[in-house]
C-alpha cells in the first residue's frame, strides 16, 4: 500500500509539474480565446483559487463510512453525476471541473478538518458536501474564515445564512407549513402528535409545526410531544400513548436506522396507516430502502422532490443516475438537491464570468435552474432556493405517488417570524 | 534527578520534533492538525499512568478530556457571544444555540465561564472532581478490573446523552461552534494557531515531565506493585484505594488539559469526544505507542492520527481497512507497541552500535538503562 501511495503521490506531482510547464508557453503564446477555451485563467482567478487554463478544482465532502454513510451515498453519487455531465457539455467558463473528495467519517470534527485541508490546501473554488446538520455546524466557521463557497443538500432547521453557503434543500418552514395545511384541509386533521429524534432539527422543525398547528389551523392542537436519542429502537411506550390520545396526525421527524423499528412496530402494534394519518419530513425514498416499502405504505411524506415525479426533467435525471449508478439505486430528496448544487455553481460563475468566491456569492441571488429534476428553481437574496412544496403518499414498492404540490414556489424564510 | 539518561535523551529527541522540526517542515495547516493531535496525548499519557502503571483500564477517558474542553469552549462561547455580535437574536448576549432552544437567560452554571482564571481552574478541576468521585465510589469498595472498564464506558455514554438531550445549555449534538477570540485575541489566525501550537507543546512536556517525576517517585513504585498483585500492597499496610483514586484523578486532569487545548486550537467542542468510541480510540492510541511508554504514547498518538488522516486523503473509500490493518499488525506483530519495537530491535542496534565505538575509546562509557520497570 505504502508503494502504491508513493506512486500515487509523484504521479499527481509530476502531473502538477507538467500542467505548471506547459501553462507557461500556453500563457506567452495563446491568444486569449483560442481553441474555443474560456476566458484567460488571470481574468477569472485573482484569489488563487486552483484553477488552470483548462481545469477547476472543486470538492466533495460528505460522509462515505460511519453511520451516515447510508444516506450521504446519494449525493456524492449525485454530485458526481453533475459534474461529469458539465464535463460533457464543455465544463465552466471553458474549464473542465475535477474533484477531489474527502471522507467526513460522519464525524464533526473530522468534516472540519477536511473542510480546512479543501479549501486552505487543495483550494477547492467550491465544494458540495455535508449532510448533517451537525457537519454544517462544523464546517461553516472554516468556510467562512477562508472564504470558501459550500452547496449543503439537505433540509435543515433553519436559523441560519451566510455568504458563503448555498442551501440547496428546504429550510424548515418551506418543508413544513404547506404540508400542514395540506393534511389540515385534505383530512380535516385538528390533533396532531409530534416526535422526532433529539436534535437540532427535529426540535426546531417541531417547534414550527407546533407554532403553526396551534396558531394558524383553526381548532389546531397538539396533543403530545416527544423526542428520542439518536439510533433508538424502542417506540412501544409511546406507540402506546398515541393508541391512547388518537390524534388526528402522527408527525414524525425521526431520522436515520431507528425508523426502521419505529415503522415495523408501528404496524406490529396494529395501527392501520389508511385510518390513521401518519406525516413525516424524514423519510425519502432512501430510508424506505431500509424500512420496507410494506411496513409504511400508506404514510404521506412531505418533501420537495419524489423520484416518480412526472415532468422531462426528472425522467432523463432518473435514467441517468441509474446508467451511471445501477437500476436498483434509489433517489430521495436530498439526492436530488444535491445534483443540483454543481449547476447552481456552474451557473453563478458563469454570470459573475469569474470563480472568484465574493463574485460568485454576489451573483448567487436570482439565478435560474430550468433543467432542475424538482422543476423551476431561482436561487433567493438569502441564499436558500424557491421550490415548491409536495405530499407523497407511500407505495408498497417504495416509491411515493404524488398527491399534492403547491401551484407557486414557496419563498425559503431562514429567520421566519412569528415561529421562533 | 528525575530522568535516568535515556529518558532525558528520548524526552530531548521529542521536544526537538514537537518544539522544532515539526514547525520547521510543515505548513501552518498540517502543523495545526499536529496540534490537534498532540492533544489526544495528553490523555494518552494519563493512561499510561493509569493503565499501563496503575492496571486501572478505563474505557473513559474521552469524559475528561471532554469536560476540559466543554469548559474552555464554554468561556470561548460566552466571549463571541457579546451583546454586539448576537444582536439579531430575540436575547443578545446568550449564546446563539440557547436562543434558538428559547432559553432567555444565561443558566447559572455557564455563570463561572465568564472569568478565565476561573475557567482555566475549572477545565482541572471539573474533571478531577468527577474522577474523585467515580474513583471513590469504585475503588473504596474494590470494584476494579473489567468492571470498572465498563463502568466507564457506561459513564462516557450517560454524559453523552446527557450532553445531546440538554441541547438548550448545551449545544446537543452540534456541540459548541464558532469559538473566535480569546480576551479579544482572534484565535483563528495562522499567527495564534502557532503561538497555540507551542503553549500545547510546552504544556504536553510538561505534563511528560510530571509523569516521569511520578513514574520514579515512591508512588510510581507502588503503583506498580498494587498492578501487580494488589492484595500484597494491601497487607503492607498501604491503602490501596487512595493511590487507585490519585493516579486516575491526575489521569484526568492531564486529559482535560488536552480537551481544553483542543477546544482552543480547533475552534469547536462536540459530544462526539465524549463518547465511548473516542475513549476507546485513545486507548488504542496507548496501546500502539505501548502502554508502558511515557514517551510512546505521544509516539502512538501522533502515528495513528497521521495513518489516519493520511489514509483517508489518500483513498477517501478503503481509509478504515487500512487503519484497521494497521491495528491488527500492531497488535499481532509488537503487542507492546511502538515501545516494544524500539526495546526490541532499535535498542539493541543502537547498543551494539556504541559498543564498537566503545571498544575503540574504552573511556566512553556505556548509556545506562532506566531501572527495572
Amino acid at each position: 500500500m505504502a508503494d502504491e501511495t508513493e506512486r500515487g503521490l509523484e504521479s499527481s506531482l509530476r502531473r502538477k509539474l507538467l500542467m505548471g510547464m506547459a501553462a507557461i508557453p500556453a500563457i506567452a503564446l495563446m491568444p486569449k480565446f483560442a481553441l474555443g477555451a474560456g476566458p484567460a485563467t488571470a481574468e477569472v482567478n485573482t484569489t488563487g483559487l486552483a484553477v488552470t487554463d483548462d481545469e477547476v478544482t472543486v470538492g466533495i465532502l460528505h460522509s462515505i463510512t460511519g453511520t451516515m454513510a447510508i444516506s450521504e451515498t446519494g449525493s456524492v453519487q449525485a454530485e458526481k453525476l453533475a459534474i461529469e455531465q458539465i464535463n460533457a457539455a464543455g465544463g465552466v467558463l471553458g474549464r473542465k471541473i475535477k474533484f477531489i473528495q474527502e471522507d467526513g467519517a460522519s464525524d464533526w470534527p473530522t468534516f472540519a478538518e477536511k473542510a480546512k485541508k479543501l479549501l486552505v490546501n487543495d483550494k477547492c473554488a467550491s465544494v458540495m458536501g455535508c449532510w448533517t446538520s451537525a457537519s454544517r455546524k462544523a464546517v461553516l466557521p472554516v468556510f467562512e474564515q477562508y472564504n470558501g463557497m459550500l452547496y449543503y443538500p439537505t433540509f435543515y432547521e433553519g436559523l441560519e445564512q451566510s455568504k458563503n453557503v448555498i442551501y440547496t434543500g428546504q429550510e424548515a418552514t418551506q418543508q413544513i407549513i404547506a404540508g400542514l395545511d395540506w393534511v389540515n384541509k385534505e383530512k380535516s386533521a385538528k390533533t396532531f402528535y409530534l416526535l422526532g429524534s433529539d436534535y437540532i432539527w427535529p426540535r426546531t422543525s417541531n417547534k414550527i409545526a407546533r407554532k403553526h398547528i396551534e396558531n394558524h389551523l383553526e381548532g389546531g392542537e397538539v396533543v403530545g410531544e416527544e423526542y428520542f436519542p439518536l439510533g433508538h429502537t424502542q417506540f412501544n411506550s409511546v406507540i402506546n400513548k398515541i393508541k391512547l390520545k388518537k390524534p388526528d396526525v402522527i408527525y414524525a421527524i425521526i431520522v436515520g436506522g431507528s425508523n426502521v423499528a419505529f415503522y415495523k412496530q408501528l404496524k406490529a402494534a396494529g395501527i392501520d396507516m389508511s385510518k390513521q394519518t401518519l406525516l413525516t419530513i424524514s423519510v425519502t425514498e432512501d430510508e424506505i430502502d431500509g424500512i420496507g416499502g410494506d411496513n409504511i405504505a400508506g404514510a404521506y411524506a412531505c418533501m420537495k422532490y419524489f423520484q416518480s415525479l412526472d415532468n422531462e426533467n426528472n425522467k432523463e435525471f432518473v435514467t441517468e443516475f441509474k446508467k451511471m449508478w445501477g437500476e436498483k439505486t434509489v433517489i430521495g430528496d436530498v439526492t436530488q438537491a444535491a445534483y443540483l448544487g454543481p449547476f447552481l455553481w456552474k451557473l453563478a460563475v458563469e454570470k459573475a464570468g469569474s470563480f472568484d468566491v465574493d463574485k460568485v456569492a454576489a451573483a448567487s441571488p436570482g439565478i435560474e435552474f430550468t433543467k432542475a429534476p424538482e422543476g423551476y428553481v431561482k436561487i433567493h437574496e438569502n441564499h436558500h432556493l424557491w421550490s415548491k412544496t409536495r405530499v407523497g403518499l407511500a407505495q408498497a414498492d417504495g416509491q411515493y405517488k404524488v398527491v399534492f404540490e403547491t401551484a407557486d414556489l414557496v419563498e425559503p424564510d431562514p429567520f421566519p417570524e412569528g415561529y421562533q | 534527578m528525575i530522568l535516568s539518561r535515556k529518558e532525558l535523551l528520548g524526552l530531548t529527541i521529542l521536544a526537538t520534533l514537537i518544539l522544532v522540526i515539526l514547525p520547521l517542515s510543515l505548513d501552518i495547516f498540517r502543523l495545526n492538525l499536529v496540534g490537534k493531535y498532540l492533544t489526544y496525548a495528553f490523555v494518552a499519557l494519563g493512561l499510561v499512568l493509569c493503565w499501563g502503571y496503575g492496571g486501572i483500564l478505563s474505557l473513559g477517558q474521552g469524559i475528561f478530556f471532554g469536560l476540559g474542553g466543554y469548559c474552555m469552549a464554554m468561556f470561548l462561547k460566552l466571549e463571541a457571544s457579546s451583546v454586539e455580535n448576537t444582536k439579531i437574536q430575540s436575547t443578545p448576549g446568550i449564546p446563539d444555540f440557547m436562543d434558538w432552544n428559547q432559553i432567555t437567560a444565561l443558566p447559572w452554571f455557564w455563570e463561572p465561564f465568564r472569568s478565565l482564571p476561573l475557567t482555566l481552574i475549572l477545565v482541572i478541576l471539573v474533571p478531577v472532581a468527577l474522577a474523585f468521585i467515580l474513583g471513590f465510589a469504585m475503588f473504596t469498595r474494590r470494584v476494579g478490573g473489567t468492571y470498572f472498564a465498563i463502568i466507564t464506558q457506561a459513564v462516557a455514554a450517560i454524559l453523552t446523552i446527557l450532553i445531546v438531550g440538554q441541547q438548550g445549555y448545551t449545544g446537543g449534538i452540534n456541540g459548541i461552534t464558532d469559538l473566535r477570540t480569546l480576551l479579544g485575541w482572534d484565535i483563528r489566525t495562522d499567527n495564534a494557531k502557532l503561538i497555540l501550537y507551542f503553549v500545547n507543546g510546552l504544556l504536553l512536556i510538561g505534563c511528560l515531565l510530571l509523569a516521569f517525576f511520578v513514574k520514579h517517585s515512591k508512588f510510581g513504585r507502588i503503583l506498580v506493585a498494587m498492578r501487580d498483585k494488589e492484595d500484597r500492597v494491601r497487607f503492607s499496610g498501604y491503602n490501596v484505594s487512595n493511590f487507585k483514586i490519585f493516579v486516575f484523578c491526575l489521569a484526568a486532569a492531564i486529559s482535560g488539559i488536552g480537551g481544553a487545548m483542543f477546544a482552543l486550537q480547533v475552534g469547536f467542542m462536540s459530544p462526539s469526544f465524549v463518547g465511548i468510541v473516542p475513549s476507546i480510540e485513545m486507548v488504542i492510541y496507548t496501546a500502539v505507542g505501548g502502554r508502558l511508554s511515557i514517551l510512546g504514547a505521544v509516539y502512538g498518538t501522533l502515528l495513528v492520527n497521521w495513518a489516519k488522516t493520511s489514509f483517508s486523503e489518500t483513498f477517501p473509500e478503503l481509509w478504515l481497512l487500512g487503519l484497521g490493518g494497521l491495528f491488527i499488525a500492531v497488535v499481532l506483530a509488537f503487542p507492546n507497541g511502538l515501545a516494544g519495537i524500539y526495546g526490541s530491535y532499535i535498542e539493541p542496534a543502537i547498543k551494539r552500535f556504541l559498543r564498537k565505538k566503545s571498544d575503540l575509546m574504552p573511556s566512553g562509557t556505556l548509556p545506562q538503562g532506566s531501572p527495572a520497570e
